[in-house]
């Protein structure tokens, strides 16, 4: 998937002049994750800005790069690390289209990896992406293949509205495929069907889809038919794929590695109890992290996994 | 006209002025003080309508004209103003309608924010003048980057950091200041240093003794302006600007002022600011100051002003009848620039 994220950057790089990237240690060492390799060489460094350690000062001054006009890629080298520049992004950057009555408009994306998996511990694992979603203006994209990683970034970069890129970097290295040729975009705001089913649906992103398919598939052979979404955009959702399987199966399990209370699936829980109430035969179920810190020792503890997924999907299934 | 203490001089001749300001400087001193009675004179109605219930807040910069005005006339078209809490009047001055502005302290449906923010917090894009944010310092950072693609693009503009004393604690200021410096960008940080930061005075803000001297730490030169001098101001801006043109980079300029009313309409000074602080104000005020020079030099007649008062008092007049007949923002606005038309707000129904 990193190397899906590479080519989406060289891509947009090469396409248009005015993709600037800038965050810490994105030149010359290519980026922790090593997602902006080799771009330093090819575009140089007035294009690909390795900065000072200041996330405010990252995302503050890409917001004016914005506000000129360029279009400017933020790398924020954890989503752990990204508050100091939060009060940018929630007070400045998701408001100054509105504020100035669509006379501003404010279009930086920003790439962040998160998410556990890694043994980072409570800085390098955290799953935060309802900050985000709950701030009006931003749009939330979580890739979980490299083919969306490439084409939803593409379509980020050249979206024109502020987003929020969240890499799932668990599955940075681990999940591989295909990807595309050249300029290919996946829309923002369209989840994807990842395996049709009939019984029960599964909404998850980012790197739960791996554990969710596992989970899925392996209930077949127990003449379960999960079918299971990726959501890929966060914000704005994709109401209608959520409520169409929803009205076909009547079931619903939510998954995140994120904490539960006022987590994402939280907010498909009450979408579903707003607009599929009468389709629903069996409560609402989530996996979830816990409400806790992300904790270092007991990390495989914490996040959802195949054998929790499938669980929950046979106690729905079950109850009605 | 001005009663009161008596200001302190400008200590300037006619041949001063002339090799100091080049040969139009009675017509650039004569544009700044009108500026001056204009801006006073909207302070004065502006305060008097909000304590009518007529306009819902009002912030004034009276005391810090010459600054705003200074940066107004010594800018270029194409450079762009990140403003503070109190820079609109640099917006008026570089060709922002004041009618447009009125509209904007209505919140009424002219307003170019579409009545979406509190009064004062104007969006001037067609004189770059970057729609204001009431979090103090947020915008320095973004003088920044926009400096950062005036040098990408090759387009010889400046951008300007306006942010006051108290603006000088966030961390906004250090990174900006930083990057600034790491990247030798055209910006010119504009330090207001009116001295109060709310209720707490600028020796609650910082142990230095002239705020100008943080500029060291980011390899910039600082400088301290006496900001109530409009000749002393415009001088170092132009300055710094045409240095930051000229590739040199960014420069820190803190201008010393005096705020001479409350912080805003929803503040009481008397709380806090010593009895003595609105004489040794006025004594700063920069409009005496330079009407005292106007006059000295034989540029100012009572006449002269009177008839300057008259036609700013009629633009006024018009503005705010103009602003109280157009009707606020329709409900439809409410979810408009959320994102850009025709995309949904947070999910697709
Ligand atoms: C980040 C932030 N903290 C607090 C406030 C509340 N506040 C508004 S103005 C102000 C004082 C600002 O002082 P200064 O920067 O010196 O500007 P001045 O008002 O003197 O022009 C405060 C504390 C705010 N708007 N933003
Ligand atoms: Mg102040």
């Amino acid at each position: 998937m990193v190397q899906a994220i590479n080519r989406a950057l060289r891509t947009a790089m090469a396409a248009d002049p005015e993709v600037l990237l800038l965050g810490e240690d994105i030149g010359v060492n290519g980026g922790v994750f090593r997602a902006t390799e080799g771009l330093l060489k090819e575009f140089g460094s007035e294009r690909v800005i390795d900065t000072p350690l200041s996330e405010t000062g990252i995302i503050g001054t890409a917001i004016g790069m914005a506000l000129y006009g360029l279009k400017p890629v933020a790398e924020i080298q954890f989503l752990d690390f990204i508050y100091p520049g939060f009060d940018q992004i929630v007070s400045e950057l998701a408001k100054f289209r509105y504020r100035s009555g669509g006379q501003y408009p404010c279009h930086v994306v920003i790439r962040s990896p998160y998410g556990g998996g890694i043994k980072g511990g409570l800085y390098h694992s955290q799953s935060t992406e309802v900050y985000f979603t709950h701030t009006a203006g931003l749009k939330v994209v979580v890739p979980s293949t490299p083919a969306d990683a490439q084409g939803l970034l593409l379509s980020a970069i050249f979206d024109p509205d502020p987003v929020m890129f969240l890499e799932p970097k668990r599955i940075y290295r681990a999940v591989t495929g295909e990807v595309p040729e050249g300029d290919h975009r996946v829309p923002i705001g369209k989840a994807r069907n990842v395996r049709e089913g009939h019984d029960v649906s599964v909404f998850a992103y980012g790197a739960m889809i791996p554990p969710a398919t596992d989970a899925c598939q392996s209930l077949e052979a127990e003449g379960i038919s999960a079918e299971l979404i990726d959501l890929r955009t966060l914000s704005p959702l994709d109401t209608s794929a959520v409520l169409g399987s929803v009205e076909k199966t009547g079931r619903a399990v939510v998954v995140h590695e994120a904490a539960r209370f006022c987590g994402y699936g939280a907010e498909i829980a009450a979408v579903l109890a707003e607009k599929a109430f009468y389709s629903l035969k069996a409560p609402v179920a989530r996996v979830t992290g816990f409400d806790t810190p992300f904790p270092y020792a007991l990390e495989n503890l914490y996040l959802p996994n195949a054998a929790r997924i499938r669980e929950a999907i046979v106690a729905t299934v079950k109850a009605a | 006209m001005n009663a009161g203490p008596s200001p302190v001089p400008l200590p300037y001749s006619a041949p001063d002025l002339q090799r100091l300001l080049g040969a139009d400087w009675s017509r650039l001193l004569w544009t700044a003080y009108r500026w001056m009675r204009t801006a006073r004179a909207l302070d004065e109605r502006m305060i008097a309508l909000q304590r009518q219930g007529r306009v819902g807040f009002y912030g004034p910069g009276t005391g810090q004209e010459a600054v705003s005005i200074a940066a107004g006339l010594a800018t270029h078209e194409n450079d762009w103003v990140f403003p503070g809490l109190r820079e609109q009047l640099v917006a008026l001055v570089r060709g922002h309608p004041l009618g447009t502005y009125v509209h904007h302290l209505f919140a009424d449906g002219l307003d170019p924010g579409l009545g979406r923010q509190m009064p004062c917090h104007p969006t001037a894009r067609e004189v770059h003048q970057v729609s204001m944010s009431s979090c103090v310092g947020t915008q320095i950072t973004h003088a920044v980057g926009c400096a950062y693609g005036f040098r990408f693009r090759h387009d010889a503009a400046v951008a300007l950091a306006f942010f006051g004393d108290g603006g000088t604690s966030v961390n906004d200021f250090h990174a900006g200041m930083n990057f600034a410096g790491v990247f030798h960008l055209p910006v010119v940080f504009c330090c207001t240093n009116n001295q109060w930061a709310i209720s707490m005075p600028v020796e609650r803000q910082s142990h230095v003794a002239e705020l100008a001297s943080k500029a060291a730490a980011y390899g910039m030169p600082g400088r301290r302006v006496d900001g109530s001098d409009f000749i002393e101001t415009y001088l170092q801006l132009s300055q710094a600007l045409e240095a930051a043109r000229r590739g040199e980079g960014p420069t820190l300029l803190e201008f010393v002022i005096y705020r001479m009313s409350p912080h805003t309409t929803s503040d009481d000074p008397g709380r806090y600011q010593p009895k003595d602080w609105k004489e040794r104000a006025a004594e700063h005020d920069p409009m005496p100051r330079l009407e005292q020079l106007l006059g000295a030099l034989g540029l100012l007649s009572q006449d002269l002003v009177r008839e300057m008062d008259r036609q700013i008092d009629a633009t006024l007049r018009e503005a705010v009848a103009a602003a109280e007949a157009t009707p606020p923002p329709g409900p439809d606005t409410l979810e408009r620039d959320v994102f850009a038309p025709s995309q949904p707000v947070a999910g697709t129904d």
